[in-house]
C-alpha cells in the first residue's frame, strides 16, 4: 500500500507489484502448513470426484476394494470439510496478520499449531476409515447408518481444532482493539471476525450432535439414537457452513480485488453491514434442507424459508458494491462511455480473472438457490442432481475459483517467489478449463435433476426404465465435464508446485493486495463494531427458529434407532 | 449513513419487493391451498415393530372412497414393499410410509411426490394422479451399498 502514497510503484520483470512487507517466518510456516494441507485435500478430492463420475456414467468399473460410495464420502469430506476449513483459516490468518500490524502474537501462533495438528490428525483418522470402508456414510454422516466410532472422533477433532485457531485470531483482534480504542477495525479483520462468529455459532450445533449424541452411540454406550434430532442439528450447521465458505470469497472480492484492479473500496460501511446480515441469516434457516421430512412442523419450515430468503439483501448489496468498484476502477483508468470501463479491467491477470469467472458463475448458481429454497418448488428438486449441480456452480466454482485466485499471490507472498508470466498464463488457462468443466458438470446436473435423477447414486439404469436411460444420456455429458475438470486440477497442482518450490526467489516480496477505502466514504457506524449486540441477535433468531422444532423432536421421540451398517 | 447511492436504493427496493411478492405467493399457496410439504408431527412408531400394528401390518393399496385410496408403503434396505403400486387414472392417493431401518427417500419423478422416510416417523402425503403412465419410484437418499438398486414401480392406468 505504501507505494500509493509515495507514487513509486516497484515492479518485477513480470509486471507484478513488489513491496517491502513480508510476513515473519513463524507466521509464514503456519500459513504454509494450512495451505499445503488444503492443496493436497482439494487435489485428492477432485480425483475422487473424477473417478466417481466415470463410474456413474458407466465409463469404468471400480475394483472390488473401492466402492462408489467410498469415493463419494471421500469427495465430500476432503472438499467440503477439510480443504475449505484449512484454506480459509490460512487466508483469514494472513489478512488479519497483514492488517493488524504485520505479525501475530505468540499465543496465536501456539494455538494455531495446536489447531493444525488436531485438524490434521482428525482428518487422517477420518480418511483412513473411509479408505478401509468403515465409514462409508458420506460427509453428512446421517444416522442411523453408523460408521466406526473413531470416524466421528476424527471429525470432532477437525471442528474443535478450527475453533482453537479461531480463538487465536480473536485474541489477536482483541489486543488490537485494546490498543486502538475508538478506531474502526480494518475491513479485513472486521470481516474475519464476522466469519469466525458465524463458524463458531454454527459448528457448535454439529459438535453437540457428534459429541453428545453420536459418539456415545457409536461406541455402544447407548443403544439408540434420535435420527431426526441429529439431522436437524446437522442442518443447523450445514447451511451456515456454505456461508462460511462464501464469506472468505466475499472478503477477497470486497477487500483485495479493488487493489488488484487499481481501484478503491467503494464504501466502508456496506461491506460490514453485509457481513452482519449474513451472520444473522445463516443459522436460523437450516430447516429448508428438511422441508420434505416428517417430524418438523410446517410453520417452522415456512418461517425458516422466509429467513433464508432474507439473504437476498446482503447478496444484492454485494453485487452492487462489486460492480460499482469495478466501474470506478475502470473509469479512473480512462474507461469512457457506458461500458468502456469494462475493457480497462485487468482481464489478463489471473488473480482477478479467476475470481471474476467465479462471480459470473455465482449468478446462475444463486438463481438456482432461490428455487431450492422456495417452499413448493423444492418438491421438484429435493435430493435430485439439481442440488449437486447447484453447489458445483456456487461452491465448487465461485468459491473455489476465488480460492485459486487467492493462491496465485498468497503462495508467492509466503514463499517469496515470483508469480511468473508463464504461471499467470497457465492460471488463466486453468480458469478457463475449470469454468467450462463446471458449466458442463454443474449445468447439466441441473437438467438431469429436473428430470428426476437422484443425487448420491452409483451407476444404475433402474432396470432399463425409460427414465433411467435418459438420465444415463445426461451422464455422458457430465462425464465430459469431469474429464475437463480432471485436466484442470492436474494443471492446478502443477502451478502450485511451481509457486511453492520452483519459480525464482526474490529479494522483495510480491504485494499483499489490501484495498484502500475511497476517501469520500463515511466512517462506519459504531453499532456495527459492537459484536456482543450481533452475537445476541444471532442467538435470539436461532432460539426463535429452533427451540420449538427441537423441543418437538425430543418430546415426540420414538424409541430411537439402532445402528446399521448397510454398506 | 451506509453511503448508499440512489441507484443502490432502487436496486435494493426492487430486489426486496420481488422477494416479498414471492414469499406471499408461496405463503398463500401453502396456507390457503394446503400445498404444504409433509409434516407428520406426532406420528412416531418403533422402527422394529412397524409390521406388527396398523397401518403397516397391511401394506399396499386399499380403497377408501370414490377413486380414493390409502397406500401404505414400507421401505427397507434395499427395497419398497409393495414393489409395484397400481391405481386408476384420477385416483387420489393418501400415502402412509415409513422405514424400518435407515433413512430412505421416496420420489416419483414427474410428480411432486418427493418425500423422506425417517425411521420412527410416519410420512404422510396426498396426491391426485391424473396422468396415466408407468412411473418410477426411486430411493433418493443414500442408504447403503445397494442404494442405486432401490426402486419400485408406480402405475396409473
Ligand atoms: C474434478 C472436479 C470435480 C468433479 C468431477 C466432481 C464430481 C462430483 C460428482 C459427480 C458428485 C455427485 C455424486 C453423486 O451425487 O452421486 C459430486 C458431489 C459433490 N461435490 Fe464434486 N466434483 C468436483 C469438484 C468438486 C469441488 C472442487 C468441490 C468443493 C470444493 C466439490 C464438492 C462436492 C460436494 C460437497 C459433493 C456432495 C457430496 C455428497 O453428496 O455427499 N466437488 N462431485
Ligand atoms: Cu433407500
Ligand atoms: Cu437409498
Amino acid at each position: 500500500m505504501d507505494h500509493q502514497h509515495t507514487g513509486l510503484i516497484e515492479k518485477d520483470a513480470h509486471g507484478n507489484v513488489l513491496t517491502d512487507f513480508e510476513f515473519e517466518k513463524e507466521d509464514r510456516n503456519i500459513m504454509l502448513a494450512f495451505i499445503g494441507f488444503a492443496f493436497v485435500s482439494v487435489f485428492l478430492g477432485a480425483v475422487a470426484g473424477f473417478l466417481q463420475m466415470m463410474q456413474r456414467a458407466g465409463w469404468i468399473t471400480l475394483p472390488h476394494w473401492l466402492t462408489y460410495y467410498q469415493l463419494l464420502t471421500f469427495h465430500g469430506v476432503a472438499l467440503a470439510l477439510v480443504f475449505t476449513t484449512f484454506f480459509i483459516m490460512a487466508f483469514l490468518y494472513s489478512g488479519v496478520t497483514k492488517t493488524l500490524g504485520g505479525s501475530m502474537p505468540k499465543i496465536t501462533r501456539t494455538l494455531s499449531w495446536i489447531a493444525f495438528f488436531m485438524m490434521a490428525i482428525g482428518t487422517l483418522i477420518a480418511i483412513f476409515l473411509i479408505l478401509t470402508n468403515d465409514a462409508t456414510v458420506l460427509y453428512t454422516f446421517y444416522t442411523p447408518m453408523r460408521a466406526n466410532g473413531w470416524f466421528y472422533v476424527g471429525l470432532a477433532l477437525l471442528i474443535v481444532g478450527s475453533w482453537i485457531i479461531s480463538i487465536g485470531i480473536i485474541i489477536a483482534y482483541a489486543r488490537w482493539r485494546k490498543k486502538n480504542r475508538g478506531k474502526p477495525s480494518p475491513l479485513f479483520a472486521y470481516m474475519t471476525i464476522a466469519t469466525i462468529i458465524l463458524w463458531l455459532h454454527a459448528s457448535l450445533a454439529v459438535a453437540v450432535s457428534v459429541v453428545v449424541l453420536i459418539i456415545p452411540w457409536a461406541f455402544d454406550l447407548v443403544p439408540r439414537i434420535n435420527v431426526s434430532l441429529t439431522r436437524t442439528l446437522f442442518w443447523y450447521f450445514g447451511h451456515a457452513l456454505v456461508y462460511f465458505w462464501l464469506l472468505p470469497a466475499y472478503i477477497y472480492w470486497y477487500v483485495n480485488i479493488p487493489q488488484i484492479i487499481g481501484g478503491k473500496i467503494f464504501s466502508n460501511s456496506l461491506p460490514r453491514l453485509t457481513f452482519i446480515l449474513l451472520i444473522l441469516f445463516s443459522v436460523p434457516v437450516g430447516l429448508h434442507h428438511q422441508l420434505m421430512e416428517p417430524g418438523l412442523h410446517s410453520f417452522f419450515k415456512f418461517l425458516q424459508v422466509i429467513l433464508t430468503m432474507a439473504v437476498v439483501v446482503p447478496t444484492l448489496i454485494t453485487a452492487f458494491s462489486i460492480i460499482a468498484t469495478f466501474e470506478l476502477a475502470g473509469r479512473s483508468k480512462g474507461g469512457k462511455g457506458l461500458f468502456g470501463w469494462v475493457k480497462k479491467l485487468p482481464w489478463k491477470d489471473a488473480r482477478f480473472f479467476a475470481a471474476f469467472m467465479g462471480m459470473l458463475l455465482f449468478i446462475p448458481g444463486g438463481a438456482g438457490g432461490v428455487i431450492n429454497t422456495s417452499y413448493q418448488l423444492n418438491q421438484m428438486v429435493h435430493n435430485t442432481w439439481w442440488v449437486t449441480g447447484h453447489f458445483h456452480l456456487t461452491f465448487a466454482s465461485s468459491v473455489v475459483l476465488t480460492f485459486f485466485a487467492i493462491s496465485y499471490w498468497l503462495v508467492p507472498v509466503l514463499t517469496k517467489r515470483t508469480f511468473t508470466r508463464t504461471m499467470n498464463r497457465l492460471a488463466i488457462l486453468q480458469t478457463i478449463l475449470w469454468t467450462v468443466g463446471m458449466i458442463l458438470l454443474g449445468g447439466v446436473m441441473h437438467f438431469a435433476g429436473l428430470k428426476g435423477a437422484p443425487r448420491r447414486t452409483a451407476y444404475s439404469t433402474y432396470g432399463e426404465h425409460e427414465l433411467g436411460i435418459t438420465w444415463m444420456s445426461y451422464n455422458q455429458v457430465i462425464a465430459i465435464g469431469a474429464v475437463i475438470l480432471f485436466v484442470a486440477i492436474l494443471l492446478m497442482l502443477y502451478i502450485w508446485i511451481n509457486l511453492l518450490f520452483v519459480t525464482p526467489k526474490m529479494e522483495k516480496t510480491l504485494e499483499y493486495p489490501i484495498g484502500v477505502v475511497n476517501e469520500k466514504a463515511n466512517e462506519p457506524p459504531r453499532i456495527l463494531e459492537r459484536w456482543s449486540v450481533w452475537i445476541g441477535v444471532s442467538i435470539a433468531l436461532s432460539v426463535i427458529a429452533y427451540t420449538i422444532p427441537i423441543y418437538q423432536l425430543i418430546v415426540n421421540q420414538d424409541p430411537g434407532s439402532l445402528p446399521f451398517r448397510s454398506w | 449513513m451506509f453511503d448508499m447511492p440512489k441507484f443502490e436504493k432502487i436496486w435494493l427496493s426492487i430486489g426486496v419487493g420481488s422477494l416479498i411478492l414471492f414469499l406471499l405467493i408461496s405463503g398463500v399457496l401453502g396456507v390457503a391451498m394446503g400445498l404444504n410439504p409433509p409434516d407428520g408431527l406426532e406420528n412416531t412408531i418403533e422402527p422394529e415393530q412397524v409390521e406388527a400394528a396398523p397401518p403397516f401390518n397391511e401394506l399396499g393399496v386399499k380403497q377408501i372412497g370414490d377413486n380414493e385410496y390409502e397406500v401404505n408403503v414400507l421401505s427397507f434396505i434395499f427395497g419398497f414393499d409393495p414393489k409395484e403400486i397400481v391405481v386408476p387414472q384420477g385416483a387420489t392417493v393418501h400415502f402412509k410410509m415409513t422405514s424400518k431401518d435407515v433413512v430412505h427417500g421416496f420420489h416419483i419423478p414427474g410428480t411432486p411426490v418427493n418425500l423422506m422416510l425417517t425411521p420412527g416417523h410416519i410420512t404422510e402425503y396426498t396426491h391426485t394422479f391424473n396422468e396415466p403412465g408407468e412411473y418410477l419410484i426411486v430411493c433418493h437418499e443414500y442408504c447403503g451399498i445397494g442404494h442405486e438398486q432401490m426402486y419400485a414401480k408406480f402405475v396409473v392406468e
